[in-house]
């Protein structure tokens, strides 16, 4: 029996501006540890909103997720931000890196937030990701003076930093073109079979899907697959 | 560790914008700036008008008012029934309080009062050739009049402990001796309404700041004066008090009206409204200071709100990340209370250099002689009070626009790209 990191049960939610419409209609999935799950689906299926909630960054919803053996949901937004500092590395389509810090400093600031090393030791760990991406020699330089690609691949290294139970992605390639698409895909099945991390990214790129362990269609609001 | 990482975002965010920040500070430094200078140009003016009147005025003052007895020989009869008497003259030993002496030891043991001032008062006439000049010697203790009423304040020329140790000296009022133009080392000549004569040597001039008085005002030591009046060393006509403290002078003239048998007037009766002038100039100032400070509050308002629209992405990442709304906020009122507490700091420093360099500018003036720039107080008190104020008015202005970044919705930041 492998150990299940994630767990929906049963989620509902409806935008209720200005007309009800549901958007997710009883979705239970579970995701074990070590997977590399991509969720597909057609534009407005309901794919980003169900990670978002999946990410406990949406509160707004019906059911039951549990994550790491412990339930989401009516907790407090001070215990989220904490259980997504700790457990939880999101990569966007978007890198959103911090301008004012060095690449070394944006993958240190979640690491730092938590607390639980010395800075050195967390230079040390962000250190190591970025090797692992292969892009230590980036970082003392400023966000701005890097590729796209790059950016993204310190995006992943910040997502890595706390060694997180699980890695969301939202359209982590949208914004990358066929190489770097690859280069990032590249470092997910490393992530997932050297490291044995729990990868659950949001796509609606097929052909990268087909390439993970498993993939979860959507279609309003329901999964199909 | 929390503390240190809030403070290094606060940091960066601030150095980001670094010019806008500085407009900010600048606006606080400039606000308290005005509000230092402005508190400490206006104590000091009050403090010097009301030094005119608390410095020179005692406390209590005890005296005999010159009126008739109230006992006349027709009412110690009793057969007469009622009695009508016109007329009645003023009588008795006129205006020496009895017993003064003693009465003036008995003071100096009391722990409310701070110091005692016997005085003569004398009219004279000063005579200038063929003309007599209407005029008043005040006999003062030298030493006790320097120590409790500053005498020496007003004392612009000639040295007033000549009046102590040369013989037969006087201290003229300036208008009185411009009149008479006489110098310091002068004799002049005066005359008492019972006719006698004497000379007086002039050893310096007096100069209250108000004309009038010093036209006739003179000062001369108590013996000088008892000499002139042909009385003997026990004559004294007032008795002036100064209190440890003031409030407490209505109460104590009342006991000492009645304990030595004398008048006596305290000094919020003499000058019932020389506080109410005080007291507008530094609700004026205060009233200045503080919209200053408001307006410059909005400024880092808007620079703050500016800063999150800005850094809508930052706050929507750090939230990602795991910085929870408090943290958020607290990233936020940090910037604002720095801005606050630099800005601040720099107006206490630039509000005493503005405040010295006022305190430079001449200022003469006839009637204060011994003052000749403007005056300026440097109360530690309004440092204090300006540095709060800036730190509480940067908060509050930071407040809102921190609450409104950790409300940040990082979902609808981040679907929204």
């Amino acid at each position: 029996m492998e150990e299940i990191i994630l767990e929906a049960k049963s989620i509902c939610k409806s935008f209720h501006d200005p007309v009800t419409i549901p958007i997710l209609k009883d979705v239970s999935f579970s995701v074990n540890k070590g997977d590399f799950v991509s969720i597909i689906g057609k534009s407005g299926c309901g794919k980003s909103t169900l990670l978002y909630i999946l990410s406990t960054m949406d509160t707004d919803y019906e059911g039951e997720l549990i994550i790491d053996k412990e339930s989401m949901t009516n907790k407090k937004e001070n215990e989220l931000a904490k259980i997504r500092n700790e457990k939880i590395g999101f990569v966007f389509q978007f890198h959103y890196l911090l301008n004012e810090f060095s690449v070394l400093r944006n993958v240190m600031l979640p690491g730092i937030k938590l607390g639980k090393f010395s800075e050195k030791e967390i230079e040390h760990h962000a250190m190591e990701k970025l090797r692992i991406l292969g892009i230590q020699e980036q970082a003392l330089k400023m966000p701005n003076q890097l590729s796209g690609g790059q950016k993204q691949r310190v995006a992943i290294a910040r997502a890595l930093i706390n060694n997180p139970h699980i890695i969301m992605g939202d359209e982590p390639t949208g914004n990358l073109d066929k190489k770097n698409t690859e280069i990032v895909f590249d470092i997910f099945s490393q992530l997932a079979a050297e490291f044995n991390q729990t990868l659950l990214i949001v796509t609606h790129d097929n052909e990268f899907a087909s390439r993970t362990q498993r993939i979860i269609e959507m279609e309003d609001g329901r999964i199909i697959k | 560790m929390n503390n240190k990482l809030i403070l290094v975002i606060a940091k960066s965010l601030l150095l980001a914008r670094w010019k806008q920040t500085l407009v900010a500070a600048v606006g606080v430094t400039f606000s308290i700036t005005m509000f230092i200078t402005l508190l400490g140009f206006m104590t000091g003016l009050n403090d010097l008008l009301d030094g005119l009147i608390l410095n020179r005025t005692p406390h209590v003052r005890l005296f005999n008012e010159v009126k008739p007895n109230p006992e006349q020989p027709a009412t110690f009869s009793k057969d007469l029934g009622y009695t009508f008497i016109h007329s009645i003259k003023p009588s008795g030993n006129g205006q020496n309080i009895d017993n003064a002496t003693a009465i003036m030891q008995n003071l100096k043991k009391d722990p409310r009062v701070f110091g005692v001032a016997p005085k003569v008062s004398a009219q004279v006439f000063y005579n200038v050739g063929n003309i007599d000049i209407n005029g008043v010697i005040n006999g003062v203790d030298v030493e006790s009049e320097a120590r409790l009423f500053k005498f020496q304040d007003y004392v612009p020329a000639g040295n007033y402990l000549d009046l102590k140790n040369v013989p037969n000296s006087i201290i003229l009022g300036k208008a009185a001796a411009d009149k008479m133009l006489a110098n310091i080392g002068d004799v002049i000549q005066v005359t008492t309404p019972r006719g006698d004569r004497l000379s007086l040597k002039v050893v310096g001039y007096f100069q209250s700041g108000l004309a009038d008085l010093d036209k006739v005002q003179s000062y001369a030591s108590l013996a000088t004066t008892q000499k002139l009046l042909g009385r003997p060393i026990s004559y004294i006509t007032d008795i002036n008090i100064k209190l440890n403290n003031i409030a407490l002078a209505p109460a104590l003239a009342v006991e000492y009206k009645k304990m030595f048998d004398t008048d006596a007037e305290d000094i919020q009766t003499a000058n019932a409204q020389f506080e109410t002038g005080s007291n507008v100039r530094s609700i004026i100032s205060y009233a200045v200071g503080i919209t200053l400070l408001i307006v410059a509050g909005f400024g880092i308002y808007n620079i703050l709100n500016m800063m999150i629209y800005e850094k809508m992405d930052s706050i929507a990442i750090l939230k990602a990340t795991g910085f929870s709304g408090r943290d958020v906020k607290r990233i936020f009122t940090t910037i604002a209370l720095s801005i606050g507490i630099v800005g601040g700091l720099f107006g206490l420093g630039f509000g005493f250099i503005l405040s010295h360099i006022i305190h430079q500018i001449p200022f003469n003036t006839v009637a204060l002689p011994t003052v000749k720039t403007f005056p300026v107080n440097y109360n530690l008190k309004f440092y204090l009070i300006g540095i709060s104020f800036s730190i509480i008015t940067t908060y509050f202005a930071g407040l809102f626009p921190a609450r409104k970044a950790s409300k940040i919705d990082p979902v609808i930041i981040i679907r929204g790209k």
